[in-house]
């Protein structure tokens, strides 16, 4: 068992563990902790996979922002009895059932996917595409966009299972070969932009300092 | 233990959705339910990234998506947040079987 399949499973476990711990703690500052390890272990999950960028932003988003805000929540709302909410034992058993037998259809329904593992081969430490990379095709920059990758970094051996790279380059339309469509995802970027800027400031008017309703109602 | 391929990713982001939405089930307060949701989310994001290294026509869109869904899941949790703490403000619980003003 090499270093990366140990990893692997010690990573798999972290994460898995505490997704459960989330779910069955009845205490909501330690759901909170909880989901500080999955969201953690996810990222270190990101890290094995080869995608740098991705895991630091689920560290610095998810687990450094978003998961701040959760607790503060919590901070904000966990008196007395709110801590420990509990369910009857009924509504457990049947979450429980009710949460195996997804798990076990998801479990059956992805379990054969049999796209070749290129995990131990000799090109197992391939990176995946650098942060540089995943910047410019955010930006629409040409050389980061699909056809022109395919066109211009055709494998002189492709792995084996990869797809036929000429299919990518060129569509024919009325046979004339033309290049296709180039994917960026500049506009996506934008919108995902403004709409956390947007969501922020609705969010930040939502919450703000108010006078409780009963208050209101002495005062009129 | 036989070394990790794409389906072992897929199990684990299985495991968490799984996990999410039992949680979003049996939580009664609401910013559990919200942490629901947060697994629900990292799931996908599991299965996207796993798919970028395991298929190489996927390999900059999987990561993408992924950074897509985590800027969208760090939206979702300001303004859900907000929503609870104005029902906070407004009904002193937290208990989101007390949210029934709008029940016919």
């Amino acid at each position: 068992m090499d270093l990366t399949t140990f990893l692997f499973y010690v990573l798999a476990a972290l994460t898995g563990f505490s997704a459960i711990g989330v779910v069955v703690t009845q205490n909501i500052v330690r759901a909170a902790a909880w989901l500080l390890f999955a969201l953690a272990g996810t990222a270190g999950i990101f890290f094995l996979l080869g995608a740098d960028f991705v895991g630091a932003t689920q560290l610095l988003v998810y687990v450094g922002g978003t998961l701040v805000l959760v607790v503060f929540g919590v901070m904000l709302t966990a008196q007395g009895p709110f801590i420990n909410l509990r369910i009857s034992a009924i509504e457990w058993a049947v979450a429980a059932g009710v949460g195996l037998v997804l798990f076990g259809v998801l479990a059956v329904a992805v379990w054969p996917a049999t796209t070749p593992v290129y995990w131990t081969d000799k090109d197992a430490h391939r990176d995946l595409a650098s942060s540089a990379i995943l910047g410019e095709s955010l930006l629409g920059i040409e050389k980061a966009t699909p056809w022109w990758r395919a066109r211009h970094y055709s494998d002189p051996a492709p792995r084996p299972g990869s797809r036929e790279r000429k299919d990518i380059t060129a569509l024919s339309v009325n046979g004339i070969d033309r290049p296709r469509t180039r994917v960026a995802y500049l506009l996506p970027f934008e919108i995902v932009s403004v709409h956390l800027l947007v969501v922020l400031i609705g969010a930040a008017y939502l919450a703000r300092a108010k006078r409780r309703r009963t208050d209101v109602e002495q005062l009129s | 233990m036989s070394e990790p391929g794409l389906n072992h990713f897929l199990i684990l982001g299985a495991l968490l959705f799984t996990c999410g939405v039992v949680c979003m089930a049996t939580k009664r307060n609401a910013i559990g339910v919200l942490m629901g949701v947060e697994l629900v989310l990292n799931g996908a994001t599991v299965n996207f990234v796993g798919f970028a290294r395991f298929n190489p026509t996927f390999e900059i869109e999987g990561q993408i998506f992924a950074l897509f869904v985590i800027v969208l899941a760090a939206a979702e949790a300001a303004v859900a947040l907000a929503i609870v703490l104005n029902f906070y403000n407004n009904h002193l619980t937290v208990d989101v079987d007390t949210a029934e003003d709008l029940k016919g």
